[in-house]
């Protein structure tokens, strides 16, 4: 059996290289088909449609003023985002707990949350606007019911995965329930937390574009501006606002997965997915 | 619940008097067992898979109440080696030797003496800061009685705890049990189906038939401690392993 202290070998330069040559590879080849597109089958005067990756990165990322409209959207977009996370966090440990403490709460809750899980984002959005206006309120509710599911279903999964003969272990030294909870079932429970919260921040992103696409009241976020360059046909500015989206997912998971080495790695084989 | 005290035993570390078992769904886990387990007996239980011995245990402990029948066991400070060892991943070595002591409101600095203690008994010292992940099967299980060792515990079960160990490490585990039987001085119950470890580490064996479970003979083993490896190859253990083996044939049709 491998011990810790073999994990973290350094990665041989041949290692790194088979790891980066291929999306670089990748990455070339789709730019060419890019250019192509852009140059070869389109018209000049339809080239609108798709500018060339020169012309992106000029207009959308190196024009300050595009950029800074960009960040300060994407920006705002993100502060949505994590606050729809938080209280989906709380929301869904504090149900989780409760389902796992209590088999009649489980059987209550679940059918619902079920029933909440299945309904497309885009059906309940008129009903928010209606409920809630247009503002940041709604932009933060549609997060928390996108990103509720994940973290509920993956927490009592968790709580529930800890060990009948650990239990029995907790029973014959007379544990009650907190200490139960919190020496066994809770520390048992976070890598099946952390899976959970990954795939539910990169819901909360999405939920906040979302969100901010349809209710245009208060502080404009990305899916805004989003909607802005495509009525203005800002091709470059669209593709770059696109890809710090994109940018902003990826961000968010891999923040998630760096907590989570960080929390459980020591302990846990972690399958991080990405690093 | 009819009188069932059909023994004269005063209760020793451990007494059953007429237990029995019926699950709810009918199955007929245990009928009518009575022994007792004194300090310093170190008693093995040898049976047939699925005979009960593990529902003993459970109710030698208090997880289960027998459906007739008593049961006398000092159990505050009880000892339980599961089948697995039923380790805590994120705790180090040390963190789950403290567990128990934790549990049973120990302070900090007293914890890890005893700790430190019960990990130097089963020879995990060095290892103290490795999480459970890093070791061997045999070094977990070492873990695990290491951490029922911190109580001091004046009743010891044992529900097949080498069962998932490879020959080797077992014979040495089977050492080590033996050699902290003679040190910590406690009452034993331990519970296999490898006839060699039963003869090996016991005082008593005792031979249980297929469900429902019923004491169909008993052996005493006079062997003296400490008792050495080559004791295996003797012809006197040979022996004695033969007749279990016929008893517990006998028990199975």
């Amino acid at each position: 059996m491998s011990g810790p202290a073999t994990r973290s070998t350094p990665r041989t330069i041949r290692g790194l290289a088979e790891r980066i040559i291929p999306p670089i590879v990748l990455g070339s080849g789709f730019l060419g088909i890019w250019y192509l597109i852009s140059y070869g089958l389109l018209e000049p005067r339809r080239r609108f449609l798709l500018r060339p990756p020169h012309d992106v990165l000029q207009v959308g990322f190196l024009e300050w003023d595009n950029l800074s409209d960009i960040l300060n959207a994407l920006w705002s977009s993100t502060k949505v985002a994590m606050i729809g996370l938080a209280i989906a966090i709380t929301i869904g440990f504090v149900l989780a707990i409760l389902m796992s403490q209590a088999k009649v709460v489980e059987r209550a809750v679940f059918p619902f949350m079920v029933t909440l899980q299945a309904i497309p984002i885009l059906a309940i959005v008129p009903l928010i606007a209606f409920w809630f206006g247009t503002g940041q309120t709604s932009r933060v509710v549609v997060c928390v019911i996108i990103s509720l599911f994940p973290i509920i279903v993956n927490t009592l999964f968790g709580l529930q995965s800890a060990d009948r003969g650990l239990h029995d272990l907790f029973t014959l030294h007379h544990a009650n329930r907190l200490t139960r909870m919190r020496k066994l079932m809770f520390p048992g429970a976070l890598p099946a937390v952390f899976a959970g919260l990954r795939i539910s921040a990169g819901l909360s992103v999405i939920g906040a574009i979302v969100g901010d696409f349809f209710f245009g009241k208060g502080e404009a976020g990305i899916g805004q501006l989003l909607r802005r360059y495509a009525n203005q046909l800002q091709g470059e500015e669209l593709l770059a606002a696109v890809i710090m989206s994109s940018a902003l997912g990826v961000a968010v998971f891999l923040f998630f997965g760096w907590l989570q080495e960080r929390a459980i790695g020591r302990w846990h084989e972690t399958t991080t997915g990405v690093g | 619940m009819p009188p069932t005290a059909t023994s004269t035993t005063t209760a020793g570390s451990l007494a059953f008097e007429g237990t029995s078992m019926v699950f709810p769904d009918g199955t007929e886990a245990l009928r009518d067992i009575s022994f007792t387990v004194d300090r310093g007996e170190f008693v093995t239980i040898v049976g047939p898979s699925g005979c009960g011995k593990s529902t003993l245990l459970k109710i030698a402990s208090g997880l289960l109440e027998p459906t007739a029948g008593r049961v006398h066991a000092d159990r505050d400070h009880l000892g339980y080696v599961f089948q697995d060892a039923t380790l805590l991943d994120w705790r180090t070595v040390r963190g789950n030797v403290e567990l128990l002591a934790e549990l049973h409101g120990v302070e900090a600095a007293e914890r890890r003496r005893l700790a430190g203690e019960a990990i130097d008994l089963v020879g995990l010292d060095g290892f103290e800061d490795h999480y459970p992940r890093s070791l061997s099967g045999g070094m977990k299980m070492r873990c695990s009685l290491a951490r029922s060792l911190t109580l001091k515990p004046p009743v010891f079960l044992f529900d097949e705890p080498f069962g998932a160990v490879d020959e080797i490490t077992r014979e040495h585990l089977n050492d080590e049990t033996q050699r902290l039987f003679r040190t910590e001085d406690f009452a034993g119950l331990f519970i296999t189906h490898s006839i060699s470890e039963a003869v090996f580490l016991s005082t008593r064996v005792l031979v249980m038939s297929a469900r429902p479970g019923r004491i169909v003979a008993e052996f005493d083993i006079d062997f003296d401690y400490p008792r050495v490896p080559e004791l295996r190859f003797e012809p006197a253990f040979a022996e004695l392993c033969g007749q279990v083996s016929v008893e517990l044939r006998g028990s199975h049709s």
